[in-house]
């Protein structure tokens, strides 16, 4: 039950600055992710929240009230940590239990609240292991029971799912949403993954350099993303940009962009969006074949056109092979354009 | 047969490095071995096997039991007063503050300084008429010249120089705990007491016991720093087991008894090795 506002954070390491004046408000019961590439300062964002890391100036709020100076032990939050960060010298039990026994809750309570969430977690039968006696699934489902046991009005977590594999990473995606279903608790997530970040989230916040370059719905931010880095980072595989010159008034497009005219600007086309055909047909443009990548249901392939490498899509079967001539179309209401200079979105 | 031959070949590669320690630690323990079965007196020029005799003489020795008395008096207040001090440096070295390496390396300089340097310092530190510590105190206190403070006055010094390797060692086990750890327990709700008591304590288990094993054996087995600082007096109150064996040994030159009181420290020494193993063992996270 707990809304949480940053008001004009910023933090600095000595004279870098790392996180620049943040706004944000993050809803009750919202699980909103803070996605970026590694050294965005995601991170110490979820540690200041945490009361790991000080504030260099700012606030952060939560439902109104100012949480400075409060210790960790005191804001009411669980965090789960990449490193998982379970205690290597106690059972499964002990660690599960920690939280409770550190708040002196007493022992059938705890006995109790133990065996629940070990049933939840399909962890009862490994109670009495150490951490290091399971695999990289358990220990992480060994972390996120330790956050659950004491119900905390807020959730951190910080790239929980890293150090697993693909395809466990996939299951635990599942699972958290679970998760967050049955304990609708205000969650905060970090991740460099814009995937995980897209199939968990309800809102995400991208961040680049310690700014905030765009906070929406997943849906949103991949439909229409607000600047150059949105766009790049936001969808696999990254969206195609080729640079050019606005000559001709597409007739929806005109009423926006007649300042443009004549003027450079950066043209974004995501790869699912081009479709490569191997016939030419009306308002194909042709380019020549440099490589291609069959994932089994589709194949991408980079093409060579006018100087940009653009990258396509088509079915499962070949059509066309290196070095051979592509056909493609792009349709221009899926066109995202961008100012040159400023990267700022234009349509 | 591959197998075979693959263990012959480690044996092989083992050879060198056992044959030394063989020559230069089993030879010489077996040879005080037998020399304690021996009255051999160099003086009178007599050599003769008398069996267990020496031994037998040891349990009546008040001498002897004093000096084992002295010396587990030493190690066990030392071994402790280095252990607590050590950790607290070790603690305060693992924080985060201006100057640490500075500070790091200026804690070490009394183990730097050679074990016969210090404890002549120390001597002229605690001289009745013109050391520092009475100077200081503004009393005339004879440090060395009494029983009771002699030992203790021994027993500072070597906290004092030895504190420091007691230090970085716990330093160095201090930083292999994670810091993520700190942190999810502080989320978790733990003060600093719990802290030091769930997560630094039994994490740093296993390099507090190895440095125990290493203290307990070296100050078991003192002999430079207290021998120097008081040739074992005053009235022998200051006289530990391997002072005892030194002057038995070189000064009345009785190879037989001082080989017996060696054997009994090797015998002490490789107890507490014995005990300890199994600790260690368990430990082993």
């Amino acid at each position: 039950m707990t809304e949480i506002g940053f008001h004009s954070l910023c933090k600095k390491f000595k004279k870098t600055s790392v996180i620049d004046d943040l706004n944000l408000t993050i809803e009750n019961r919202e699980f909103f992710t803070f996605v970026g590439p590694s050294g965005c300062g995601k991170s110490t964002i979820l540690n200041m929240v945490a009361g790991l890391e000080s504030i260099t100036s700012g606030m952060i709020t939560f439902d109104g009230h100012s949480i400075d100076g409060l210790p960790p032990g005191e804001r009411d939050i669980a965090m789960v940590f990449q490193s998982y960060a379970l205690y290597p010298h106690m059972t499964v039990r002990e660690n599960l239990a920690f939280p409770l026994s550190v708040r002196k809750v007493p022992s059938a309570d705890r006995q109790r609240e133990v065996e629940k969430i070990a049933a939840l977690l399909a962890l009862t039968p490994f109670l009495s292991r150490l951490p290091r006696e399971l695999s990289g699934g358990q220990r992480q489902r060994v972390a996120l029971g330790r956050a659950l046991i004491r119900k905390p009005k807020v959730f951190l977590m910080d790239e929980p799912l890293s150090n697993l594999d693909a395809k466990l990473r996939i299951e635990m995606r599942t699972e958290l949403k679970r998760l967050h279903r049955e304990f609708p608790v205000t969650t905060i997530y970090v991740t460099h993954d814009q995937e995980e970040a897209m199939a968990l989230s309800d809102r995400i916040a991208l961040l680049h350099e310690g700014a905030l370059r765009q906070c929406g719905p997943p849906q949103e931010v991949y439909a229409a993303p607000a600047n150059l880095f949105s766009a790049g980072f936001i969808g696999s595989p990254p969206m195609n940009f080729i640079e050019g010159t606005l000559l001709l008034d597409l007739p929806f497009l005109a009423s926006r962009l007649a300042e443009y005219r004549n003027q450079p600007f950066i043209a974004g086309i995501r790869p699912t969006d081009l479709r490569i055909t191997g016939e030419k047909r009306e308002n194909t443009l042709s380019g020549r074949v440099l490589f291609l990548e069959t994932t089994g249901e589709t194949t991408w392939i980079d093409l060579e056109w006018r100087g940009n490498r653009i990258r396509g899509k088509t079915g499962p079967v070949r059509r066309t092979a290196r070095d051979e001539t592509a056909y493609f179309t792009i349709p221009p209401e899926k066109l995202h354009l961008f100012d040159k200079s400023s990267g700022e979105r234009l349509w | 047969m591959t197998h075979r031959k693959g263990k012959e070949g480690a044996f092989l590669f083992l050879a060198p490095a056992l044959l030394i320690l063989a020559g230069i630690t089993l030879y010489p323990l077996l040879h005080v071995f037998r020399l304690s079965l021996h009255r051999r007196l160099l003086i009178f020029d007599i050599s003769r096997f008398v069996g267990p005799e020496n031994y037998l003489y040891l349990l009546g020795d008040t001498r002897f039991r004093n000096a084992l008395g002295n010396t587990i008096y030493f190690t066990v207040l030392s071994v402790l007063l280095e252990l607590l001090f050590g950790l607290a440096i070790a603690l305060l070295l693992n924080r985060h503050f201006r100057g640490k390496g500075l500070m790091r390396t200026i804690i070490l300089i009394p183990w730097a300084i050679p074990t016969v340097v210090s404890a002549r310092m120390w001597e002229w530190l605690y001289n009745p008429d013109f050391g520092l510590l009475n100077h200081l105190l503004g009393f005339r206190i004879n440090w060395l010249g009494s029983p009771f403070l002699a030992l203790n006055a021994a027993v500072a010094m070597d906290v004092w120089k030895t504190t420091p390797f007691v230090a970085l060692l716990l330093t160095a086990g201090l930083q292999t705990i994670p810091r993520d750890l700190y942190g999810a327990a502080r989320i978790d709700g733990a003060g600093p007491w719990t802290l030091f008591r769930k997560i630094t304590l039994p994490l740093l288990m296993p390099v507090i016991l190895v440095v125990l094993l290493f203290r307990t054996l070296d100050a078991f087995r003192v002999f430079d720093a207290v021998y120097v600082l008081t040739g074992g007096g005053p009235a022998n109150s200051t006289e530990t087991l391997s002072i005892y064996a030194y002057k038995i040994l070189f000064q009345t030159l009785q190879f037989g008894y001082g080989s017996a009181i060696s054997v009994m420290v090797f015998l002490c020494v490789g107890l507490f090795t014995l005990l300890f193993i199994p600790l260690l063992r368990r430990r082993k996270v």
